[in-house]
């Protein structure tokens, strides 16, 4: 037994540096902070490093099963006898996965930010939230309960929050940042609502407990029932609600296109490798519950994630901006990953969704970081985030241009590169599972194809633009990290994943399905070669069919109206509606009401005022009036009977 | 000399001291040192508590003192604390600390104005060292008095009307919560003997059920009007607009939660069965609270309002866990009372600070000012967080406590009123980020502030230890409400007796 | 004890007698006919406990010693009175009472 206390160190060191950088606040230069971001994170990632490498390799498996080890665990706050929140750290496959990812993306963006953000007034403050982001999301993969998993899962959410509102100048970028913020927290309330609802049934937070297959939850589920869904059911149903707004799933996605109003390094690695996987992360560590308790939960994971992957592709096809693009495909991607959850199965050979779905994540961080940070070089050269103002820079800036054109490759799902192997994957697990998904899955995946080398050809062939000054080639420290992504983009592939992650912890060995592989491929090609009839070369084409779909189009190109509908029931009903009429109640009935009675004292008082003038004449008559009629009663009422 | 008529009598040294001040200077060097010595005083009570615990005293109240004061009518001098109240002392000693120094520059009057400022706080402290009903009362009335001169003479706005509305509802609340406390000590002793107004005695009686409910009530009502309750909060907006900023920092931060305690300590642990019964009528109220409190800070435009809207809010999750009746949601109401007290009291800091500097609290006409004063905004952005519930401050954990509580009670109608409650973090959220978005971010709206300096070392110090305060509940709650939890255990005994 | 006139006749007199003091109280403005308007209930009064102790107590004398009391203060209080007025006359140049309200605002 290896001991693993050493992975605390993985949470404090990021922990340090966000101390390290933001307390000085600007009095601390600001490359002393920068590298200091980038050692504290650099040491994170070799940790995990040799994490990864003692527990896949070393000491995590007995009896050819993955453990789950406890790192460590410190009791947090005490709730009750039976419910506390402890902070700790869990080591198992996914997890140690989870690592690799968060900590080399986080390296790979730490790098490269260095000189993407340089000059950057906030440079001390970015590396800061940088560090904070970076602790909370090693924090929310190492949870050892689902109540840590909140609580950093909140942090992951303020980070975003900030790092998103960087150019706070920027009245978008605070919209953003806002609507980003509420959105998920929206999406928290019933992830909330969901761990109460579960902790009230299992008394405990515990995800070992929990996940169990022989424990109480699974083998012995609650049987009390609400309006005719197990609450067991409503429970992982709210707490997919959570993971669905971390993962911008249908209809919670609406903060993620307007998130990259953020640095485009920040979006690389927040928006689309790590945190908005979280969902993915969150389903999957809670897997053997939605199935075996939930299976009504989990197939609204599956068709959610369907539906979503189908509706962002859709709009990616119609967007001019190049992060929106690369944002919508990280929902559709995403939606991917769902999917594959929703249609696996438990153990050996009907795992494979999950599988599929954990070697998607992991090869979807690696490309699309790429595709992001590929993005930031082209964007830091145009200066410029719109298509329309990009073109031919093949030219000009040949190695980002070969990297970029390497991740379009990986994510249409071209052989060999990284995305070929796990969409494969999923392709196969929902084609065992289900017909349906199945199909919107494969559809998806030509789609996925169409807009990459729309995008792909627009910026890098297409006509010649006329720059104001030639853009040129990034320096070599954000070149860096393109190139370390895109070798591991072409390489992750053939990483036997199921050797190491699946379902139950043992191994599962997977062979490429060419019977669903080669029409995928074949579909995709299609998809690329009508991107390249229609952007490698100036022509009307894409106009025209633009014109042909008319409406289709424009609904598509304005997100279906889904941001309007949002802006209308927040602002009219719940701002104007609802909040106005509470301040005018408030105002005018309940306030009013105690002025009221204020009022109604004061008007009595003001009318037996004048009865104390101070004029003794005015008194001695009262005074006279009163004994005679004092007399006369008592005469009349009681001497007289 | 014991420690906890220290609490009393360092105050009130400082009074006698700032009575032979002659100028502003000496009077808030000799206030802040008085209160300085008050907050060490109360820290010290703390770790002496927690010190006499770890040595195995068991008793439900230590350092108890007990003099007799008026013997025709048993009324004594009983001082006594628990975790509750150690607790609350603490939270008292750091924000009358920070109020000092808040109100640094106060001009007109400044000698009568610290001399009220620490009256009240005297008042507070005698309070929570209080174990007799009457005596409590008594530093009740202490705490909420200066509140009129003090809003009324230092105060900005329409203050003579605030002034005049937030005492008249105070006093309507205490007379309220007089019959209540006079009903009690008439049924203190069923079989006969003398009456007695000491709570650890009376909690080991039962009074007649009718009786209780009829007293429960005035008693909760009472509480809850300082702590307040819907639909007897209206005196908190417009009073804290018009207070000055250290007023507003005790008042919200402190003196609200005299309410809570009360409810905690006298309403429910004194009257058990009637608050099992009623609690319903008054889930329904605090309930409202909360959620009414939230919705209406969302379109406000004074920072002041926003906050008392957001006060009202957060104490009504305070009224409404201690009606949820079970440990874990007793020691949520606690540890909200501790975090709503720092973080309101930093945020009315905040908000007088910036006043301070752009003479008005309209969010729409300021902006950008992080740029301007980054301190101060980073310190209001925090304050934020902590508000909207961000672990690692103390906000989440008071309310996640408080929730899981809420959720261990079953029916459907505690259900329902719970998932209101919850919903309440997301409405903070936009309120929140509303002022925030507006008055901190964006472009600077106003070119005149861009001459304004960031915060002095005074306002450092204020914003500095509160913010430790709470990022110290925040990130390590454990102790406290370890702390806390061990001195439930009477109020549940009581609890469960009656079930 | 007047022979010939019974008690309700002398009755009668003294109590017109202090209505019509009452009357003259409460409807004079000027202070001297205010304080004359007092003598005349103070008389009345007066009247009143020496025609009680004549008719029904003959053998008892405190009626008698009452009304010199009543003299006698009346005397003082009117000296006392007077000496006011005159000095609010000298102050404020007026002896009507509802002019004199300078303390009350």
């Amino acid at each position: 037994m290896e001991n693993w206390s050493y992975i605390i160190w993985i949470l404090i060191i990021p922990f340090l540096s966000f101390l390290f950088a933001a307390l000085p606040g600007t009095k601390l230069k600001s490359s002393v902070s920068g590298l200091v971001g980038i050692a504290s994170i650099l040491s994170v990632a070799i940790l995990s490093y040799i994490t990864a490498y003692s527990y896949f390799f070393v000491s995590g498996k007995i009896d050819g099963v993955f453990q789950k080890i406890i790192a460590f665990n410190y009791v947090w706050v005490r709730f009750s006898e039976v419910l506390q929140i402890d902070i700790g750290g869990l080591l198992d496959p996914i997890s140690v996965m989870m690592l690799v990812v968060i900590s080399t993306i986080s390296l790979m963006v730490h790098i490269y930010s260095w000189s993407y953000m340089h000059g950057e007034t906030g440079f001390a403050r970015y590396y800061a939230f940088l560090s904070l982001f970076t602790f909370s999301m090693l924090g929310l993969v190492l949870a050892t309960n689902l109540f840590q998993m909140y609580i950093f899962w909140e942090l992951v959410g303020v980070s975003s929050f900030l790092l998103i509102g960087f150019y706070y100048e920027k009245p978008s970028a605070i919209a953003a940042s806002k609507k980003a913020f509420i959105v998920t927290r929206f999406a928290d309330f019933g992830f909330l609502l969901g761990i109460l609802l579960l902790a009230y049934y299992t008394n405990t937070f515990d995800f070992i407990t929990l996940t169990d297959t022989n424990g109480t939850l699974i083998t012995n589920p609650v049987a009390a029932t609400f309006m005719g869904a197990s609450v067991l059911t409503w429970a992982m149903g709210l707490i997919f609600i959570g993971g669905a707004g971390k993962s911008a799933m249908f209809p919670l996605h609406i903060w993620l296109p307007d998130a990259m109003e953020g640095p485009t390094p920040v979006s690389a690695l927040i928006h689309a490798a790590t945190m908005v996987v979280a969902g993915v992360y969150l389903v999957a560590r809670m897997f053997p519950v939605y199935l075996m308790v939930a299976p009504d939960a989990l197939e609204i994971v599956a068709y959610t994630g369907g539906f979503t992957a189908l509706f962002a592709a859709v709009i990616a096809c119609t967007q001019h901006d190049i992060k929106r693009i690369l944002a919508f495909s990280t929902m559709s991607q995403i939606g991917y990953m769902m999917l594959a959850l929703g249609v696996s199965g438990y153990g050996g050979e009907k795992g494979l969704g999950y599988m599929a779905s954990m070697f998607h994540l992991f090869t979807h961080a690696m490309f699309k970081a790429l595709l992001f940070l590929g993005a930031g070089s082209v964007i830091h050269a145009v200066h410029s985030n719109l298509i329309g103002d990009m073109g031919n820079l093949k030219k000009y800036m040949p190695i980002t241009h070969i990297t970029f054109l390497i991740a379009c490759l990986a994510i249409a799902g071209i052989p060999p590169f990284a995305g070929f192997f796990s969409k494969d994957e999923i392709l196969v697990a929902a084609f065992e599972h289900n017909k349906l998904l199945f199909s919107i899955a494969f559809f998806v995946a030509g789609l996925t194809a169409f807009y990459m080398f729309r995008l792909y050809f627009r910026v890098f062939w297409g006509k010649k633009q006329a720059y104001h000054h030639a853009p040129h080639e990034s320096p070599f420290i954000m070149i860096l990290p393109l190139i370390l992504l895109a070798v591991a983009s072409c390489l992750t592939g053939f990483i036997p994943f199921g050797k190491f992650v699946s379902s139950d912890g043992r191994e599962l060995l997977v062979h490429t399905h060419w019977n669903i592989a080669l029409p995928a491929i074949g579909f995709a090609l299609t998809g690329i070669f009508t991107a390249m009839a229609f952007y490698k070369k100036e022509t009307n084409a894409s106009t025209d069919i633009t014109n042909a779909l008319g409406a289709v189009y424009k609904w598509a190109y304005k997100k279906f109206y889904l941001d309007e509908v949002y802006l209308f029931v927040t602002k009219n009903i719940i701002f104007n509606g609802i909040s106005k009429s509470i301040a005018w109640f408030d105002k005018n009935i309940i306030d009013a009401s105690m002025d009221g009675m204020a009022l109604v004292t004061n008007y009595f008082s003001d009318k037996i005022k004048g009865a104390q003038s101070g004029s003794v004449q005015q008194y001695t008559w009262w005074y006279m009036a009163g004994s005679i009629g004092i007399v006369i009663f008592v005469l009349y009422f009681l001497m007289i009977k | 000399m014991d420690i906890l008529s220290l609490l009393v009598i360092i105050p009130i040294l400082t009074i006698i001291g700032i009575v032979f001040c002659q100028t502003q200077k000496q009077t808030r060097i000799i206030a802040a040192i008085g209160m300085s010595i008050q907050l060490l005083q109360s820290l010290y009570v703390v770790w002496a508590y927690l010190k006499e615990r770890a040595l195995g005293n068991t008793a439900e109240m230590v350092f108890t003192k007990n003099y007799i004061w008026f013997e025709t009518w048993n009324i004594h001098y009983a001082i006594g604390i628990d975790g509750i109240s150690a607790a609350m002392i603490a939270l008292t000693g750091v924000v009358i600390f920070t109020g000092i120094f808040a109100s640094w520059n106060i001009k007109d009057l400044s000698k009568e104005f610290f001399i009220s400022l620490i009256l009240l706080s005297m008042g507070v402290f005698g309070f929570f060292i209080s174990l007799d009903l009457f005596t409590m009362f008594l530093f009740y009335e202490i705490a909420v008095i200066p509140m009129y001169l003090l809003i009324g003479i230092w105060g900005s706005g329409k203050k003579e009307y605030s002034a005049m509305k937030l005492t008249l509802m105070l006093m309507g609340g205490s007379a309220l919560l007089l019959v209540g406390l006079l009903g009690i000590y008439f049924h203190s002793a069923p079989g006969g003997g003398p009456l007695t107004f000491n709570i650890l005695e009376i909690s080991k009686i039962d009074i007649p059920v009718n009786v209780q409910l009829f007293l429960f009530p005035f008693t909760f009502i009472g509480f809850g009007v300082l702590g307040a309750l819907f639909p007897f909060h209206t005196w908190s907006p417009d009073g804290h607009a018009s207070a000055p900023t250290a007023v507003s920092m005790l008042h919200a931060g402190v003196l609200m939660k005299l309410g809570g305690y009360g409810c905690l300590r006298i309403a429910t642990f004194l009257l058990p069965d009637a608050a099992t019964e009623l609690s319903t009528i008054f889930i329904f109220m605090t309930g409202t609270s909360v959620i009414y409190g939230a919705l209406g800070a969302i379109m406000q435009t004074d920072l002041k309002y926003i906050n008392a809207y957001s006060s009202v809010s957060h104490c009504g999750l305070v009224l409404f866990a201690v009606l949820m009746l079970n440990k874990t949601a007793f020691n949520g109401a606690i540890l909200q009372m501790l975090s709503h007290g720092l973080m309101t009291a930093l945020f009315f800091a905040l908000i007088g600070m910036i006043y301070g500097r752009t003479h008005t609290r309209d969010v729409y006409k300021m902006g950008g000012l992080m740029k301007i004063l980054p301190f101060l905004s980073v310190c209001y952005v925090i304050a934020g967080l902590a508000s909207l519930g961000l672990p690692g401050l103390s906000g989440f954990v008071a309310e996640m406590t408080i929730f899981v509580g809420a959720f261990q009670n079953e029916s459907l109608y505690h259900r329902i009123f719970t998932i209101l409650a919850i919903s309440s973090i997301v409405v903070t959220a936009v309120y929140i980020l509303r002022v925030v978005g507006l008055l901190l971010l964006g472009p600077v709206k106003n070119k005149e502030y861009l001459s304004l300096k960031d915060a002095e070392w005074h306002e450092k110090l204020t914003g500095v230890v509160l913010i430790i305060a709470i990022a110290i509940i925040g990130m390590a709650p454990l102790w406290l409400s370890d702390m806390i939890m061990d001195s439930l255990e009477p109020i549940m005994q009581k609890l469960t007796s009656i079930k | 004890m007047i022979q010939g006139v019974p008690l309700q006749h002398i009755l009668l007199l003294t109590t017109l007698l202090f209505f019509i003091g009452v009357y003259g109280f409460i409807t004079r403005k000027n202070l001297f006919t205010m304080l004359m308007s007092v003598e005349l209930m103070l008389n009345a009064v007066a009247i009143n406990f020496v025609v009680f102790n004549a008719y029904l107590f003959p053998e008892n004398l405190q009626g008698h010693f009452f009304t010199i009391f009543i003299v006698s203060i009346a005397a003082a209080e009117a000296a006392v009175a007077i000496a006011i007025i005159v000095n609010v006359y000298r102050n404020i140049r007026t002896v009507n009472a509802e002019r004199i309200n300078e303390m009350k605002h």
